[in-house]
């Protein structure tokens, strides 16, 4: 348990806003990390041993769980990070930046998730790894919203400027998700229509639905343990700089 | 805070806007920096365009609205970058910052300043295309002003808040296209689209979606632009 001896660094039963965020991220990671695993273990299971196989797609369908349940699990990251950058600008909190820093670097990370196993699929089943697609392209303009977001950040130099800027970014890329939708999806369409969200009702075997919501709940709970984590290592990495600059004035 | 800014500076919201507009084209006027750099390269944006394609009559047809946005868009970022990186390098940037003026104001004038360069070069850029390619745009001019105009606002409406933001980076130029391109990219097909269905002489009503898109994203940008300002004008 690494996190074990993390703790003992942190300012135990503080008031002040980052005190809060690290005691909740604290208690949130011990409960949905453990969760998650096993969650996760149930979903590899059914989704390989429950879940019927699909007539015409075979084996390579079942790519559709983990497809699908990081492109939500990359949303709600994403969100956390739009949520936490207005929160940001508004309170200048350095506990709402690491927690919207942490949004966008597991947001991006899930996406990519999405980005590799879409051509997976999409090479059995289209015949070629990419296409320009309205989802697929959609996508990948969302990941390079957020890419940029993560580049901007080193670039802005160290403190609290590099946390305004990147606010920003973030505020405006998520505004921009629902425009870049969109105008893609009128240019082109090519990807199967939504099987689930439907408006007649899910049109998926009750097997292959249970197996999706069992492994969407997974991806969700590890989304939430790796942002929780996240911004915690971020944390941590505040308090080594301070102590280091602490050590530094000492010796002097 | 700011609402006492406000109070004790006495200039409205518009006064302020005009103030640093005229501010902008008096030092363009005076330089020519950013108007002769951005012509120069959107010309050689299209030269590059026809080598690399070497497109025959049929196929400018088909992708001259493309050719005239990249050469816009390129063009344009060069001109967003300038006007920031001449304001980074002469302390005026600092001078924004300590004065009391509204945020909004300073980034509304920016725009307009900005827009108003971009207008110039593409007034310049879009004859030198019909010349180079032998394309009759005379004819379809009247309806490209929509698109030009729509389209041309959000990209800069985008770009000079995230011009803003580039600027006081380390890498400067190549910041800017990281997150300008990506979020443009409604803006730009719309455009795209809204200016081939008026090269082609489509009537606007079929493509009256991209209409409302390019007017969305101008909303988007031009409203975020505004409030968030004040969180890049700050040091």
């Amino acid at each position: 348990m690494a996190g074990m001896t993390a703790e003992h660094e942190f300012p135990r039963g503080g008031s002040t806003l980052q005190d809060r965020m690290d005691r909740l991220l604290r208690r949130v990671r011990n409960v949905t990390l453990p969760l998650a695993g096993i969650a996760l273990m149930g979903a590899m299971v059914m989704i390989f041993n429950y879940a019927p196989e699909e007539k015409t797609q075979g084996i390579v369908q079942k790519i559709f769980y983990v497809h699908v349940s990081s492109a939500w699990s990359s949303y709600l990251a994403f969100f956390v990070c739009f949520i936490s950058s207005i929160l940001y600008l508004l309170k200048r909190d350095r506990a709402w930046d690491l927690l919207a820093l942490a949004g966008a670097e597991v947001g991006v990370i899930f996406c990519t998730a999405v980005l590799l196993s879409g051509p997976f699929w999409g090479k059995p089943i289209w015949g070629a790894w990419w296409t320009w697609d309205a989802r697929l392209t959609s996508t990948l303009v969302l990941w390079l919203i957020f890419l940029g977001y993560l580049l901007l950040r080193p670039f802005v130099g160290e403190g609290e400027r590099g946390a305004r800027f990147a606010a920003v970014v973030g505020i405006v890329g998520f505004l921009d998700i629902p425009l870049v939708h969109l105008s893609v999806r009128w240019w082109r369409t090519l990807h199967p229509d939504p099987v689930v969200m439907n408006p007649e009702g899910p049109q998926l075997p009750p097997e292959m639905l249970q197996t999706l919501l069992v492994t969407l709940a997974a991806f969700t709970l590890l989304a939430v343990s790796f942002i929780a984590v996240r911004a915690e290592l971020e944390r941590l990495r505040d308090l080594a700089t301070a102590l280091r600059g602490r050590l530094r004035e000492s010796r002097q | 805070m700011s609402a006492a800014k406000i109070s004790c500076t006495g200039a409205s919201f518009g006064a302020v806007t005009l103030a640093v507009v005229r501010k902008d084209l008096r030092l363009e006027w005076r330089t020519r920096e950013v108007f002769s750099a951005t012509v120069v390269f959107a010309a050689l944006v299209l030269v590059t365009f026809n080598f690399s394609f070497e497109p025959g009559q049929g196929a400018v047809e088909r992708m001259a609205s493309g050719f005239i946005w990249v050469a816009f868009v390129f063009a344009g970022m060069l001109g967003l970058n300038r006007t920031f990186v001449t304001e980074k390098e002469e302390g005026c940037l600092d001078a924004l910052f300590l004065s009391p003026a509204d945020p909004g104001a300073i980034y509304l004038g920016k725009v307009i300043a900005n827009l108003i360069f971009l207008a110039v070069t593409e007034a310049a850029v879009l004859p030198l295309f019909a010349l180079l390619f032998n394309f009759p745009l005379a004819r379809a001019f009247p309806t490209m002003l929509l698109p030009l105009a729509l389209g041309s606002f959000g990209f800069v409406a985008a770009g000079t808040l995230f011009a803003a933001m580039a600027a006081q980076t380390r890498i400067r130029e190549v910041m800017l296209p990281l997150l300008l391109l990506p979020a443009c990219v409604p803006v730009l097909i719309a455009s795209v689209r809204l200016t081939q269905a008026a090269l082609e002489g489509l009537d606007l009503e079929s493509v009256l979606p991209w209409v409302g898109m390019l007017v969305l994203c101008d909303a988007l940008f031009v409203v975020a632009g505004t409030f968030l300002f004040q969180h890049v004008l700050e040091e």
